[in-house]
């Protein structure tokens, strides 16, 4: 269908867009890349009264990687970020999760800030993000405040944030010293919402040992879950490490639902082969950055 | 002050000609390009993002024109399926090398995804170095965001391969 009526507005700055979400009150809502925000107006799921769009804010389409970590502007869309090899460096979790995001027409549109607002469980970077400890910052009338993702994310497709306010970038702490990451989805097709996906890291000790282990999930629950796992494979060496066991204690920590395309068994299933497989990989990587 | 509206006048430039339309504020690109433009080649199907069809070039890079607002083209460069034609310095055109594969290739059957297809094709194929041989992801990453129901895609990444190999040779 199309979208239902509303009323439009293209602020120039941050201040601006904040004055007419102000104005127009909570009908008003935020407009970056479009890509989920479009589709529920299209499909009638939504009908705010007036869309501010974002887009000509000068400023927010930056990616800033420190040694610290990833800073990512509102308006830097998937694709950018994608290519940003600074970025992949610091923190090589958002170019590989990034990769799995829809397809490339829908990369080069939406944003990776839009798409944490949005707070899909079935979000790759809403899962990085939590993984990783990040936060975003969200402008308001009052000033500017850091989240964290814990207080970020409250429901299915539901935010803590209320009133007059714009989340203008997002922040992924670095991967740490001794330490290596991994991603995987499962998709009905590729590019499609993720049945179940996992976002793990592995930090060894000095010795090769593993030290911890957690791991993200996507579409498991109402919200992205971070489970630390370390107690199954803690102290072993790299090279002989268990990740099964640390995929079966997974299944027993989520709660996944069943809908139209899983069951609740099959996603936990789900969960135990993705941990075992990308867990694998995270600590090859981490191996790799550690000195023998 | 901002100014909030209900309806805007947009100038963008369409195919390298400028055009301008007064439209509605939630009048779709995919639409606008339709029913205020006359080209009729972006093809409207799920009208949310899934199929692809609609696919035109924002400035160069493959976008949904469903999930584009018209408004947000503003002053931007938009390439549609009828702009990938090249002029053939005799008063005439030739086709896409894109174009040309599907046609060799019998690449579609009802023919209404394919405005999609060739434009996202197209695109791709132009932004990587065409004296590299093509490999078979590449050429499903190419594909994949693009919904057709009746080839079964063989014959589509037949034509895909078709067109990077004679780009491939123009390239020479």
């Amino acid at each position: 269908m199309k979208p239902p009526p509303f009323r439009y507005a293209d602020p120039g700055s941050v201040d601006e867009a904040l004055d007419v979400l102000a104005a127009e009150g909570d009908g008003a809502k935020v407009l970056a890349g479009g890509q989920s925000l479009l589709p529920l107006l299209a499909m009638r799921l939504a009908a705010p009264a007036t869309l501010v769009d974002v887009n000509r804010v000068p400023g927010l389409d930056r990616v800033e990687a420190s040694a610290g970590g990833v800073r990512v502007g509102a308006l830097v869309r998937h694709a950018g970020l994608l290519r940003d090899t600074a970025a992949a460096e610091v923190q090589p979790l958002l170019a590989r999760a990034t990769a799995d995001v829809a397809h490339p027409a829908i990369r080069n549109r939406g944003t990776t800030v839009g798409s944490i607002a949005h707070a899909d469980p079935s979000g790759e970077l809403t899962a990085v993000l939590a993984l990783t400890g990040g936060s975003v910052t969200v402008a308001r009338p009052s000033g500017r405040a850091e989240v964290g993702w814990r207080d970020l994310f409250v429901g299915p497709l539901e935010t803590s944030l209320s009133g007059p306010a714009v989340v203008v970038d997002a922040f992924f702490p670095a991967l740490a010293e001794r330490s290596g990451t991994a991603f995987a989805e499962i998709a009905r097709r590729k590019g499609d919402y993720a049945v179940c996906g996992a976002a793990v890291v592995v930090t060894l000790d000095e010795d090769r040992r593993v030290a911890a282990v957690r791991a993200a999930y996507l579409s498991v629950g109402p919200v992205p879950e971070v489970h630390d796992l370390t107690e199954a494979v803690a102290g072993k060496p790299v090279d002989s490490a268990d990740w099964a066991a640390a995929g079966a204690l997974a299944r027993t920590l989520v709660d996944p639902d069943t809908d139209l395309h899983a069951t609740a068994d099959y996603r936990r299933l789900l969960v135990g082969v993705l941990t075992e497989r990308t867990l694998a990989e995270a600590a090859a990587e981490a191996a790799g950055r550690t000195a023998a | 002050m901002t100014s909030i509206d209900t309806e805007r006048t947009v100038s963008l430039t369409v195919n390298g000609v400028p055009r301008e339309a007064r439209v509605p504020v939630r009048r779709v690109l995919a639409d606008a390009l339709r029913d205020d433009l006359g080209l009729t080649g972006t093809h409207v199907g799920c009208a949310h993002g899934v199929c692809g069809s609609c696919t035109v070039l924002v400035d160069g890079e493959p976008v949904r024109s469903c999930l584009v607002l018209a408004v947000q083209v503003q002053g931007a460069a938009v390439t549609t399926v009828e702009g990938l034609a090249r002029d053939d310095h005799r008063g005439g055109q030739v086709l896409h090398p894109v174009q040309e594969a599907f046609r060799e290739c019998h690449a579609l059957q009802c023919g209404f995804c394919t405005p999609g297809f060739l434009v996202t094709i197209a695109a791709g194929l132009e932004a990587r170095d065409a004296a590299e041989e093509i490999t078979e992801e590449e050429v499903d990453e190419l594909v994949g965001g693009n919904l057709c129901r009746c080839t079964g895609y063989t014959n589509i990444k037949k034509a895909v391969r078709h067109a990077a190999a004679t780009m491939r040779e123009d390239a020479r």
